[in-house]
């Protein structure tokens, strides 16, 4: 089918024009559409961009939908990021946003990052003292789950002697801290 | 100012050594995104905030050295002239968003053009390391060594759980895009780059065409990174990617040994017609010259050509960007003004071989 408006390119779009209650059936070609303003285009066209933001409201649409009622709109403390305002710019305003919008983020990085949520990787150094023990130990503890299902008690009691120095050396940097 | 070294050559100081693979790999980069606790991003941080960031920077890295990085040159962006950024662009020290979203941005760039860190860039601190040739596990150590060397003096904005915590979702977890360079051209004359593709993005990697708009790879030239930041660690991220590039290298080497044996007399008349071109032309455009750029680089990897060097790839492909140009002619130059010094520079240095 030919469009309707130029009469030259094949007609891909088609919109339907209530006007009055009166309904009008438009079959028009892309050229056509965006020069008559039925569908509007921004410049720069589809960017990985839009695709992302995209990502975030399909993703959390459902969740906003049960949660609207009880939930004023989530916004960070220390920069005034929104949560609709990320979702539309597909970028956070600070390290905090990450808090403020924890309980939503786990859908989005899923999408992003292959089903990942938790970072395994590099941690700071100077910072990371304890993390880095906690990291160990968090290790620890599935190796000794493992080792228990196998039912190598000896080497099971190995690593649960390695978990308690580690929970004690933790605990005096923890009260360190605080002191 | 010192900026004048990193404006005149075309091809920075480690390019000059060879790295492994460097018949198809050209080179190797990390780049990490890292931003300061306590402090709005970039984006939305007001400009006193983000002239502090530089101010910091300034004074606790300009001029300093680090390992076999020598005096760090500290160059507040807004202080170039728009074709000192353009070069800085095409040379891939600094990345076309340091040069357009606020004033208060800046690079350290070390001397030997290996290292350089950009400040308030989508993040605070983008660090980006790289090396010759085929080497990303040296050079994630490398870059993590930089990294450490800044954190000594900056609180970075880290979570437990989420990572290094970072402007853009895309990028949260390890901050970390690890890429290749590659010249691909005869799995681009074979077609099999085109079958690989999809294969490849479904690994979690993306392939893209560097000088060149949308999917087209001017030069043959293709840059493989990951997509994923979060929940695998830097080094599985990049032995992932290594993997994945040793299979491509294997793959080009094959295609390039197949067209030598089943077509060799066509494939020497494409490398002799295009350096013919580069040697006598008086006008030509860019994507014509990375083509024919190619193809003799091609010649020069099997022996088809001699006495040139290899460097001459990456060499020429910064030599004959817009901004290089007009940098060289010191004035802005129409389109058709540029084709023509393009040719003649092209001309002068295949010349400097001989």
């Amino acid at each position: 089918m030919e469009c309707e408006e130029c009469h030259e390119r094949p007609a891909t779009l088609h919109f339907t024009q209530v006007i009055n209650g009166k309904k009008t059936e438009i079959r028009v070609c892309e050229v056509c559409a965006k020069e008559k303003g039925y569908i509007n285009y921004p410049e720069e066209g589809y960017s990985l961009h839009n695709l992302l933001t995209g990502l975030f409201n399909f993703d959390t649409s459902k969740m906003e939908n049960h949660t609207f009622q009880q939930v004023k709109e989530l916004q960070c403390t220390q920069c005034g990021m929104t949560f609709s305002k990320f979702k539309q710019v597909g970028k956070f305003g600070c390290a905090h946003c990450y808090e403020t919008f924890s309980e939503k983020l786990d859908p989005i990085f899923r999408r992003v990052h292959a089903g990942n949520t938790k970072h395994s990787g590099k941690i700071p150094k100077r910072a990371g003292d304890d993390l880095q023990m906690k990291r160990r130990l968090q290790n620890f503890k599935e190796e000794l789950q493992h080792l228990i299902e196998k039912e190598a008690f000896e080497e099971a009691a190995e690593v649960r002697d390695k978990i308690k120095a580690l929970e004690k050396r933790l605990n005096h940097l923890e009260e360190g801290d605080n002191a | 100012m010192t900026l004048e070294h990193f404006m005149n050559d075309a091809i920075s100081p480690w390019m000059r050594e060879e790295g492994p693979d460097s018949d198809i790999v050209l080179s190797s980069r990390i780049r990490l995104a890292r931003n300061i606790a306590n402090i709005p991003y970039p984006i939305l941080a007001a400009e006193e905030k983000l002239a502090d960031v530089q101010r910091f920077f300034q004074k606790e890295y300009a001029n300093k050295s680090f390992d076999q990085y020598q005096a760090f040159e500290f160059i507040p962006i807004h202080d170039l002239s728009s074709i000192e950024k353009r070069v800085l662009v095409e040379k891939h020290l600094i990345s076309p968003h340091l040069t357009k979203h606020t004033k208060e941005s800046a690079a350290l760039i070390s001397e030997n053009e290996q290292v350089s860190i950009m400040v308030n860039e989508e993040d605070h601190l983008r660090i980006q390391l790289y090396l010759p040739g085929l080497q990303l596990r040296q050079t994630l150590d490398k870059a993590f060594e930089v990294d450490d060397w800044l954190e000594e003096k900056v609180d970075y904005a880290f979570d437990e759980i989420r990572g290094y915590l970072t402007t853009c979702p895309t990028n949260v977890g390890t901050g970390m895009r690890a890429s290749v360079m590659m010249h691909l051209p005869a799995l681009v004359m074979t077609r099999q780059i085109n079958r690989m593709m999809p294969a490849i993005n479904q690994l979690g990697l993306v392939v893209r065409g560097i000088y060149g708009e949308g999917s087209e790879a001017l030069g043959n030239i293709f840059q493989i990174s990951n997509q994923i930041t979060l929940g695998k660690s830097e080094v599985d991220i990049v032995e992932d990617l290594e993997s994945v590039v040793n299979q491509l290298i294997e793959h080009e080497r094959n295609a390039r040994n197949m067209i030598k044996e089943e077509s060799s007399t066509a494939l020497e008349d494409r490398i002799y017609r295009s350096y013919g071109v580069l040697a006598y032309s008086r006008i030509i455009e860019s994507k014509e010259a990375s083509n024919c750029i190619s193809n003799v680089r091609l010649g020069i990897d099997l022996g088809i050509i001699k006495n040139t060097s290899r460097n001459i790839l990456n060499e020429l492909l910064v030599l004959i960007q817009p901004g290089f140009l007009q940098h060289y002619a010191k004035k802005t130059l129409t389109p058709k003004e540029r084709d023509v010094l393009r040719a003649s520079l092209i001309r002068e240095r295949l010349q400097l071989e001989k």
